[in-house]
């Protein structure tokens, strides 16, 4: 009755051989790599870079240890990290900005596994190092925002249909435009109604006034806040790569968030300096008359800032006074590259405009010639004017020069923000975790030890208590550890430091099935049961109580995964999945052992599970 | 090997009121101290900014607290942390001031001091983040003790899933309580402990109930009262009951001893609740079984329903 007929032998075996597969990368450790990631939707990781890359590395006397090609980038493996920095600064210089030069582990195991899927575990930033931040996305300012570009938009269009008005203005959450006489509303509301088909309009008569109130409708206000969303999280991803991070990973967190990790950042100061600059960036005209007139500019710093100005100081110290009307946001803006003027050599900006950007820059500066036109950044809410460069001539094309008054650090910053596109809304650091690379290593280290020590303990314990059966018991334990690593690997789910203590706690429970299983027998055998009798006994009573037992843990672990965040969730995940294992391993696994051994064995007198107590014997002496 | 020689079955539930009155008097202790002192909550909860940074020779921590101070944190908390080289600095939130900016502050004026002070990890939690995660936590205890009662009566029956979660609860207060009475800092992590061992200790009772189940339906045991079934239960996997809990704890000290600080306290959460749990999975839930009033025929229903179209010979 204990024998398992030959396919069960087989699966038993033939997952323990998936098991061991799918673990092996685990073991063969990281190299140092480069990783070689173009920058611009329009180059490709193709041969041609290959070849490109591979005959930089030749001229510059480093041989990669390997070099291939993936789906979106060229990867370059070397002998140690030295060799690995040099290689990043040459290829840094050769390639130039518009590829992302990023340092890299790669998995050191053999091609075959990689060819079928088996890679490391997938390690969380507190064990590799990293930053991770949550980002919350001001919503509220993105409607005001774009509350504001439709203002613009609805006098526009008023205009050029010479439909008269009185005056428009923002009325809380929507905007309320006037008119003086009726028939001129109605005409302006078909107008708004036709263009603006975004808006709920709404007419209000009181003393003598007609107006218009527009809101945005509410769908128009969701779409308005996924746009703001995803234009961020694009910003992020740019400003990200301008860093050079092997595998970030940007994404969406509920309505308004976004969740940035940046696994293996040496440099966290810097990381967190570019990302932390949640700016947005506009270009408006400076007021220039009300600016050169010192009382004016007295009266604004006391409050009494002039009709549709606002006032901001440069850089340099000096108040400006900036119209309202925003001429173009920073979503205008393709590129910006750090340079010289041609002329005077000084550092300067350049600047590349899309099409509806440059058509607006080219009617404004030729309406403008002489005056002054302000770049604002805003972070958290807060506006500076990074420069205000006069105007010298009318500037079609879309190609933008500021020079002057500028440092090459300076000029260097403004165009990396400029590049880096604007956010359509600002954001908020709400949650940060920062690991050092040293304490990731530690923290591997710390993990791995007290499993190992505990696991040993374990083993000890069992084999004197249970002699051949404890040996079984462990057996099937460290097949447990090897299914978890191995589902683990497989599924590339994050392993945390709350992951790896889910390791060790899932050994040590996992181990409560062996132990009942092993009592039980112990029971029968002391009721009189033969051997054979007690092994079929204990397996199949202790089936259904090791079940029950898994699966309250299993209710724990799935609202834990369900409700828990980062490092939490990874413990989850563990606990879950070596529930699972577990039920498999304890079970089956020393099952088939027991049957192996035993099972064929007919006249079976003793089995070793260590001494079995009877109360009669004792009674006796 | 033999450790657990018990001749006769032990009358448990002969003294089951003295277990309620240790039980009652350790829960009203913890509860009396979650509402008087209340819990030391990590900066998960609260919000605010750890840091922890690492000199290359024994810190100073009271030129640490003067940097700080010049930096206008006067309330800051900062003590060793595992070795005396190892500094962990607690920064209470502050309006206005972002993290980015804070960590990067606080790190350039301990460069004043000591160039080689080397920065580790830096967690910051905004306060509607910490409010959230409280509140999310809160959501899970709830969602997994109505998950366990839930199953526990399906499995078994309703006043099996009472008596488990209530002695489980108890646990989880207890354990709380140890945290608020010692002022130990709970965590994310400790927070993960309490809800693994909730569902951990559960398998406790999971056991003993099954036994008791068992010995219902058991024909020899026919004669034997509700007392003494349970007593009977309960001496018959207290072998099993020892030795498994022993093995996880074995698990668990070589986290509290090799885990470092991070696992620390959530090693220290699961020790508790392991202890905690076999006393109250065994001797709390089976005495409020007791007093349900769970009889033979809440679960000897017939242990095999006979297939249709089976014959009733069986070889």
């Amino acid at each position: 009755m204990n024998r398992y007929s030959l396919w069960q032998y087989l699966l038993i075996a033939a997952t323990l051989v998936v098991g061991l597969l799918y673990t092996l990368p685990n073991f063969f450790g990281e190299v140092p790599a480069v990783q070689i990631q173009p920058h611009r939707v329009t180059l490709k990781a193709d041969s041609a870079l290959l070849g490109r890359v591979e005959d930089i590395l030749k001229k510059g006397n480093i041989a990669p240890a390997g070099l291939f090609l993936d789906a979106a980038s060229v990867k370059a493996r070397f002998a140690d990290t030295d060799t690995q920095i040099r290689a990043k600064d040459l290829l840094q210089s050769q390639l130039g900005e518009d590829y992302v030069i990023a340092l890299n582990l790669l998995p050191n195991s053999p091609r075959w596994l990689a060819s079928i899927g088996a890679l490391p575990m997938y390690l969380g930033l507190d064990l590799r190092g990293g930053v991770y931040f949550l980002l919350q996305v001001d919503m509220k300012a993105a409607i005001a925002k774009k509350m504001e570009a439709t203002l613009n938009d609805v006098r526009s269009n008023l205009r050029e249909k010479r439909i008269q008005y009185s005056g428009v203005a923002r009325e809380g959450q929507g905007i309320a435009v006037r008119f003086r006489e009726q028939p001129m509303r109605e005409k302006g509301l078909q107008e708004i109604s036709r263009a603006l088909p975004d808006l709920d309009l709404r007419t209000v008569d009181d003393a003598g006034e007609f107006r218009i109130v527009a809101t945005l409708k509410p769908e128009a206000q969701k779409k308005t806040q996924d746009f703001a969303l995803q234009q961020n999280i694009t910003t992020l991803r740019n400003r990200v790569n301008e860093l050079g991070v092997a595998e970030p990973i940007i994404q969406q967190q509920g309505a308004d968030r976004v969740v940035v990790q940046l696994p293996g950042v040496q440099d966290t100061a810097k990381a967190k300096d570019i990302l932390g600059r949640t700016a947005t960036l506009e270009v408006r005209m400076v007021d220039d008359e009300a600016t050169g007139n010192p009382a004016v500019i007295q009266a604004a710093l006391a409050g009494q800032v002039p009709f549709g100005d606002e006032i901001y100081v440069e850089r340099g110290g000096a108040p400006v006074l900036v119209r309202k009307q925003v001429v173009l946001t920073g979503d205008r803006i393709n590129d910006a590259q750090p340079g010289f003027d041609n002329q005077t050599g000084e550092p300067a900006v350049h600047i590349n405009l899309d099409g509806a950007g440059a058509r607006i820059f080219h009617q404004v500066t030729r309406e403008n010639v002489g005056k002054r036109m302000a770049i604002l950044l805003f972070e958290k809410g807060k506006g500076e004017v990074v420069t205000a460069p006069v105007i010298r001539s009318e500037i079609p094309g879309g190609r933008v020069q500021i020079s002057g008054r500028m440092t090459t650090q300076e000029a260097h910053d403004v165009a990396l923000l400029l590049r880096a596109g604007a956010l359509a809304a600002p954001m908020e650091i709400i949650e940060e975790r920062t690991v050092g690379p040293s304490l990731g290593a530690e923290n591997i280290r710390i993990g791995f030890q007290s499993t190992w020590y505990g696991f040993a303990a374990i083993a000890v314990f069992m084999i004197a208590y249970y002699m051949l059966f404890g040996v079984f018991s462990i057996i099937a334990l460290s097949a447990n550890v090897l299914f978890l690593i191995a589902l683990l690997s497989m599924l590339q789910a994050t392993l945390t430091l709350p992951g790896m203590a889910g390791i060790a706690l899932t050994i040590g429970m996992a181990i409560d099935a062996n132990v009942l299983i092993n009592e039980r027998v112990r029971e029968e055998l002391r009721n009189g049961n033969t051997p054979q009798a007690a092994i079929h006994a204990g397996y199949d009573r202790a089936w259904g109580t090791i079940l029950d037992s898994n699966i309250t843990t299993l209710i724990a672990g799935v609202f834990l995964f369900l409700l828990g965040s980062g490092p939490v969730k990874g413990f989850a995940v563990v606990l879950c999945l070596g529930i699972l294992t577990s039920q498999f391993s304890s079970v089956m696994v020393s099952r088939a052992m027991v049957n192996l051994y035993y099972g064929g064995q007919r006249r079976l007198e003793k089995i070793s599970i260590g001494q079995i107590w009877r109360p009669q014997a004792a009674t006796k002496v | 090997m033999e450790w657990f020689r018990i001749k006769r079955d032990i009358p448990f539930m002969r003294h089951a009121l003295i277990f309620n009155v240790i039980s009652l008097v350790t829960f009203l202790i913890a509860v009396g101290s979650l509402a008087t002192r209340g819990l030391n909550l990590g900066v998960d909860f609260t919000g605010g900014t750890v840091m922890e940074v690492a000199y290359a020779e024994a810190a100073d921590l009271g030129k640490i607290r003067e940097s700080l101070a010049r930096l206008g944190f006067t309330d800051a908390s900062v003590q060793n942390f595992g070795t005396s080289r190892d500094v962990l600095i607690r920064l209470p939130l502050k309006q206005g001031v972002s993290s980015a900016k804070l960590s990067e502050q606080v790190i350039q004026e301990l460069q004043k001091e000591d160039t080689r002070v080397e920065m580790r990890r830096v967690e910051f939690v905004g306060p509607q983040v910490g409010r959230e995660l409280l509140e999310n936590g809160a959501l899970a205890l709830l969602f997994v003790s109505l998950g366990i009662v839930a199953y526990l009566a399906f499995r078994f029956e309703w006043k099996f899933g009472v008596a488990t979660i209530i002695a489980n609860l108890h646990d989880t207060v207890i354990i709380v309580g140890c945290f608020s009475i010692f002022q130990w800092e709970f965590s994310l992590p400790v927070l993960a402990a309490v809800l693994a061992i909730l569902g951990y200790s559960v398998n406790e009772s999971v056991v003993v109930f099954d036994r008791v189940r068992e010995t219902f339906r058991n024909r020899k045991m026919r004669n034997l009262t509700v007392a003494q079934i349970l007593d009977h239960a309960i001496t018959a996997t207290m072998s099993r009951t020892m030795i498994t809990h022993g093995c996880t704890q074995i698990m668990v000290c070589a986290m509290l001893i090799f885990g470092g600080e991070t696992l620390y306290y959530f090693a220290l959460a699961l020790t508790i609740g392991i202890l905690f749990g076999i006393y109250s999975s065994v001797l709390v839930a089976s005495p409020i079984v007791m007093y349900l009033g769970v009889s033979r025929e809440d679960l000897a229903r017939p242990e095999v329903q006979k297939k249709p179209g089976e014959s009733g010979a069986v070889v």
